[in-house]
Parts: C-alpha cells; sequence; structure tokens
C-alpha cells in the first residue's frame, strides 16, 4: 500500500474496511487518518462502522457451561498421564 | 497420537498448554458455538479441539501465534467434521457482483437533525441477539470469515490460512458477509419497527413504512 493517497471520499471508503480491521500499512494508514481528520461524512461513517464492529466482536466469548470445563480439564489430564508424567 | 505429543513436551510445556486452553476457552467456546450454530456441538468441537491441539503442539513454532494457531485447528476440524457437504458451494451462489449494502447509508441523515442522531440511535437499539441472529443466517462460508476476523479478530493473514484460501479471498468473502450482514441487521429491523428515529412528516412521505 505504500504511496497509496488518498485524495477522495471513494477511495477511503474502499479502504475503510482494512482500516478499521487494522490491516492498512504505515502510509496508507497515515493517509487514511489524514483524511478521517478533515472529512466529517467519512469520519461518521468509519465511527458507525466501528461501533458496529466492536458491538460484533462483543460475542467473542461465552460462559463456558461447567461440563465443558470438566470436560477439557479431564482430557488434559488423561493426556498428561498417559505421557506417564 | 496423543501419546507421542506428551512424550515430546515436558512438563513445563504442557502446564504452559493447559494454562492458554484455560484462557481460550470462552473464546473457543464462543467461536464454536457462532460456527456450529448450535451450543452441545460447539462443545464437541471445543473438545476436539483441544485433543488435536495437544497432539500438534510440538509443531507450534512461536508460541505468540498460539490464539491464531488453535483457532485454525478449530475451523478445519468444523469445516472437515461439522459443516454440511455442500456449504462450500453455498459461497459460489451467492451474487458476488451484486452492490454492497451499507447500514450507514440507509441510516444515516445527511443533515444534523435537532431531535436526535439515527446512527447512534440504530446501534443503542441492536442487541446481542440480533447480532447473533444476523451472523447465524449467513451462509456457512460467510459465517466463517465473519467469525474469524469480525468475532475472534484474527488478522486477514491468519484467517486465510485457518480457511486454506488465499489473503484476497478473506477479503473478498468479509466484504460479501458484511454487505448480508449489515442488510439482515437493516431488514429486521424494519421488521420490527425500529428503523430510525424520523419526524412525523418523513414518517407521512413513507406509507410503507406504516406496516
Amino acid at each position: 500500500m505504500t504511496g497509496t493517497e488518498i485524495n477522495s471520499c471513494t477511495e477511503a471508503l474502499r479502504l475503510l474496511a482494512a482500516h478499521l480491521d487494522g490491516e492498512l500499512g504505515g502510509h496508507a494508514h497515515s493517509e487514511m487518518e489524514r483524511h478521517l481528520r478533515t472529512c466529517r461524512s467519512c469520519f461518521s461513517r468509519a465511527e458507525f462502522e466501528a461501533r458496529l464492529k466492536a458491538s460484533i466482536a462483543g460475542l467473542a466469548q461465552e460462559p463456558v457451561p461447567p461440563e465443558l470445563s470438566q470436560r477439557v480439564h479431564t482430557l488434559l489430564r488423561e493426556f498428561t498421564v498417559a505421557g506417564g508424567d | 497420537m496423543a501419546d507421542v505429543a506428551t512424550a515430546q513436551m515436558n512438563r513445563t510445556d504442557q502446564s504452559w498448554f493447559a494454562d492458554q486452553v484455560a484462557k481460550l476457552l470462552p473464546d473457543l467456546y464462543g467461536g464454536a458455538i457462532r460456527l456450529c450454530r448450535d451450543r452441545t456441538d460447539g462443545e464437541d468441537l471445543v473438545a476436539e479441539t483441544v485433543a488435536k491441539a495437544w497432539e500438534a503442539l510440538p509443531g507450534l513454532r512461536t508460541r505468540d501465534a498460539f490464539r491464531g494457531w488453535i483457532f485454525r485447528i478449530l475451523t478445519n476440524t468444523y469445516i472437515s467434521q461439522y459443516r454440511s457437504s455442500r456449504a462450500q458451494g453455498d459461497v459460489d451462489s451467492l451474487d458476488a457482483d451484486g452492490e454492497a449494502f451499507s447500514l450507514f447509508e440507509h441510516v444515516h441523515q445527511p443533515i444534523l437533525l435537532w431531535w436526535g442522531n439515527p446512527e447512534q440511535d440504530f446501534l443503542n437499539g441492536l442487541l446481542r441477539e440480533d447480532l447473533v441472529q444476523a451472523i447465524d443466517q449467513l451462509p456457512d462460508t460467510l459465517r466463517t470469515v465473519v467469525v474469524l476476523v469480525d468475532v475472534q479478530a484474527l488478522s486477514y493473514r491468519e484467517a486465510a490460512v485457518a480457511m486454506g484460501v488465499p489473503i484476497g479471498t478473506v477479503r473478498s468473502r468479509l466484504a460479501r458477509a458484511r454487505s448480508q450482514l449489515q442488510k439482515t441487521l437493516w431488514d429486521d429491523a424494519h421488521d420490527a419497527g425500529i428503523r430510525t428515529r424520523q419526524s412525523p412528516s418523513q414518517r407521512e412521505e413513507k406509507p410503507d413504512d406504516r406496516d
């Protein structure tokens, strides 16, 4: 992405997802930050997408049922014992 | 196989592995039930993943890569044992050239409204269950990429390795998945009558909103 210049909202929106995913390289990242500082429309869009992304990331963890914890614990103990350690 | 793996590990390795698994168990279970859409299958998937990870642990090159590595095992196990055989074909039937749906563009009001912020209102009204149902409705292949990248925060590279596809495929599937996800959220909000806060005059102009 080196050399990427972001001179339009179209270009900024094309790169927005990768930007929010932390997948843009140094120069492109800086260019994106610069554009978002100066463009209210793209900034609003970025804020919205970032909040939605954060909401989805909130689904990452689920409370582990005791049966599953016990099952995994037993599994690991069996493996360790099987190795004679 | 577990015996072979155990023989190659010392007590420190074993203890480290157990600690990592314990720490990641809520994430693994969260990822598993999003992939399987079923809690019982999710539990089985996690248990199988832990067993396979134990066997494969001697091959783990760097401990820093553990999270991406074990999610790769979870994804591979899901694909090989839980995903229906026709699921891989689902992605081919999707409208690859269809126009991307933007939730923001549907919610956003181009002028500042004195009575509120429609974007914030929409997001504030989203429930965890709304997101779960929208993800569950995605075709299998698209759901997988959303679970890995959006839910579990894997990098594109980690997701590509986990799914056995090029990074470009991760990008394109992700774009399509997000488009479908946002359209589902919009349609569900519309069905529930909670679209956005609108002025009375705007509502009067849209008779299709009254049902």
